[in-house]
């Protein structure tokens, strides 16, 4: 009972997720997702690290080898019909008939959806062209669209019906800066509306500010998953504190006392010239103002405080040894 | 943990699920969108405007040979489109089927799923979602509806050629005895509807082999090295054991409805040997659709 009950706090739920190819590959090697509901997951991961064969299994374009996939608590692929009217998808880059417009190609989706009013068509395509930007090309034929238009045009195809889950493979290829942050503010709006939003990317500075929840996969295997600021915590954050050169000792007697750990004395030459010493340490869950208040209670000078918590890319480099941008 | 659980577990379903209309409406919306694709395509519209312009020129080379020494020479059927424009229809069918026709239902069938695959844009419908074996069943109507509109763009500009050009009579038969023109138009129509259905089994095996490619091109090509194949087989005596069952073998008895007595068995046997092909080559694109990765 108490699983059924995790399922249903799920938008995206696997077991043991698995894709082998016929030429032996194994692309996707036992997935367990878990996104919650409500929540900006990141998924991320290099090219060819097996993203875009995971989110073809989830929506039942692609059967796994072994394990199972659960969208908002339905199994895939056998509730398709049932669950994927509330999904909404951009699944490697958009595709359309470049000979039709852009009206006529969500027209032409919109034909397929059983549970759409045929009433509304007209009036739900306009609404999502004008919502990512593309109102004023409705009547262009796709081909004459621009990469990032044509981008656009697949994000307004999965805004076509109301969603209670978006899956967006790369939504940003192609965009330029501009294009980007507008993605962004899409995702978060989409996610203050109350849906759960999956997010590929191997471009992680792109959607880390948006994400709650982040995924890193790395061939075919999920490295870790949770909360973002989790995430980067565990690495944990550090503190420099600079004081003058006589008082390094007693700050580091401060410093232990708060209980931090990896309290050093930095021997380089500093920036403050002489006269002044840098102490660095593991912050851990202190919150750096307990730290300078305490310091300034021993009356220590502070002549500088600093806190670097590590970057999500940071953490993947560190769990992996890889860069971003190693393809398989 | 039970499958009611899985579906209907707390939160499962936060907002009602959508209500989809009844399968029927569904179908026949997205066959709607599926014809307009079809037969708006301005591709498809050339190779229909082509097969209409078999006839135009046919009546126009015999009107202007008519009173040379030229004139009553040539295939089946032509030496009698001068006396009845009627045989325009017969004589332009006659032309056309053994090539321009199947490479025309080649390229509209082969193209019905490989088409959509090399655009992406399966990968889209199937996620709307539609259901797997509706969407072949639409792309299966729309090509039958294809191959249709083009023995019809023969037909009708034949027929409108021929009665402009010739005038419309009495039809004499093969046997030499005469119909009057209505049962003579009835017998015409007998043909047309005969080479439509004719094309079934080639429709059905360019629908497979559009499920097995992402390339429509290699669809389109295999489909009419099919019925080339077929016609190659059927040249062959010493092959006669199986000339029965091979997909061209009935095309050419439309002529059937040129005898004082129609044999209705010669032209069922011809109709069954297309459901067969029909039968056998749907089933396998269905098998191969309703089961493939998509991975384009």
């Amino acid at each position: 009972m108490s699983e059924a009950h995790h399922d249903g706090d799920l938008a995206v739920r696997t077991a043991g997720l698995t894709k082998r190819f016929r030429s032996g590959q194994v692309a996707v090697d036992g997935l367990d997702l878990a996104v919650p509901r409500g929540a900006v997951y990141g998924f991320l991961g290099p090219n060819g690290s097996g993203k875009t064969t995971t989110i073809r299994m989830l929506l039942g374009l692609a059967r796994p080898t072994a394990g199972r996939a659960w969208l908002l608590g339905s199994a895939m692929p056998e509730d398709a019909a049932r669950v994927l009217p509330r999904v909404g998808a951009l699944v490697e880059g958009p595709a359309f008939h470049p000979y039709l417009t852009g009206r006529a190609n969500l027209a032409r989706l919109d034909a397929g959806d059983a549970t759409a009013d045929p009433r509304t068509s007209r009036r739900r395509a306009d609404a999502a062209l004008d919502r990512v930007g593309l109102g004023a090309a409705a009547t262009k034929p796709y081909r004459q669209y621009s990469l990032g238009m044509k981008q656009r045009l697949g994000l307004a195809a999965a805004l076509l019906q109301p969603r209670d889950l978006l899956v967006l493979d790369e939504p940003t290829n192609g965009l330029d800066p501009q294009g980007t942050r507008e993605v962004r503010h899409l995702v978060r709006e989409l996610a203050d509306g109350g849906a759960t939003v999956l997010v590929s990317s191997h471009l992680l500075a792109e959607i880390e500010q948006v994400c709650s929840h982040v995924g890193i996969m790395s061939r075919g295997r999920l490295l870790l998953q949770g909360e973002r600021a989790a995430l980067t915590d565990r690495e944990g954050a550090r503190l420099a504190v600079t004081t003058r050169s006589g008082q390094a000792d007693a700050a580091a007697e401060v410093l232990r006392g708060l209980g931090l750990a990896e309290v050093a004395r930095d021997g380089r030459a500093l920036p403050g010239g002489a006269g002044t010493a840098r102490l660095t340490a593991v912050l851990g869950p202190t919150p750096p103002e307990k730290v300078s208040a305490a310091l300034v209670h021993a009356g220590v000078d502070l002549v500088g405080l600093a806190v670097d918590r590590p970057s999500l890319e940071q953490v993947f480099v560190e769990l992996t040894g890889e860069g971003f941008d190693v393809a398989r | 943990m039970s499958r009611a659980e899985l579906l209907d577990g707390p939160g499962g379903s936060p907002a009602a699920a959508p209500v989809a209309a009844p399968a029927p409406v569904a179908f026949a919306r997205l066959l709607r969108s599926e014809l307009r694709l079809v037969l708006g395509r301005r591709r498809n519209l050339v190779l229909l405007a082509g097969l209409a312009l078999v006839p135009v020129v046919i009546g126009t080379v015999l009107l202007v040979t008519r009173d040379s020494a030229l004139s009553g020479q040539g295939p089946a059927f032509l030496a009698q489109v001068t006396g009845n424009g009627l045989f325009l229809v017969v004589a332009a069918l006659f032309l056309c089927l053994p090539f321009l026709l199947p490479l025309c239902i080649g390229i509209a069938s082969g193209d019905a799923v490989a088409g959509e695959a090399s655009a992406g844009t399966l990968r889209y419908l199937l996620v709307v979602p539609v259901p797997r074996g509706r969407l072949l069943a639409v792309k299966a109507l729309a090509a039958l509806t294809f191959a249709a509109a083009a023995v019809l763009a023969v037909a009708v500009t034949g027929l409108l050629v021929g009665a402009a050009f010739f005038g419309v009579h009495d039809v004499v038969l093969l046997s030499g005895s005469t119909v009057p023109v209505g049962e003579g138009v009835l017998r015409v129509a007998g043909i047309v509807a005969y080479v439509g259905l004719s094309l079934t089994g080639l429709v059905a095996v360019g629908l497979f082999f559009s499920t097995l490619t992402e390339v429509p091109v290699g669809a389109m090509a295999a489909t009419v090295v099919v019925a080339v194949v077929s016609t190659v087989l059927d040249s062959l005596p010493q092959l006669s054991a199986i000339h029965p069952g091979l997909l061209t073998h009935h095309w050419f008895d439309f002529a059937e409805f040129l005898r004082v007595q129609v044999d209705w068995g010669v032209v069922g046997s011809g109709l069954a040997v297309q459901a067969a092909w029909v039968a056998v080559f749907g089933a396998l694109a269905w098998a191969r659709f309703t089961t493939a990765d998509v991975t384009s």
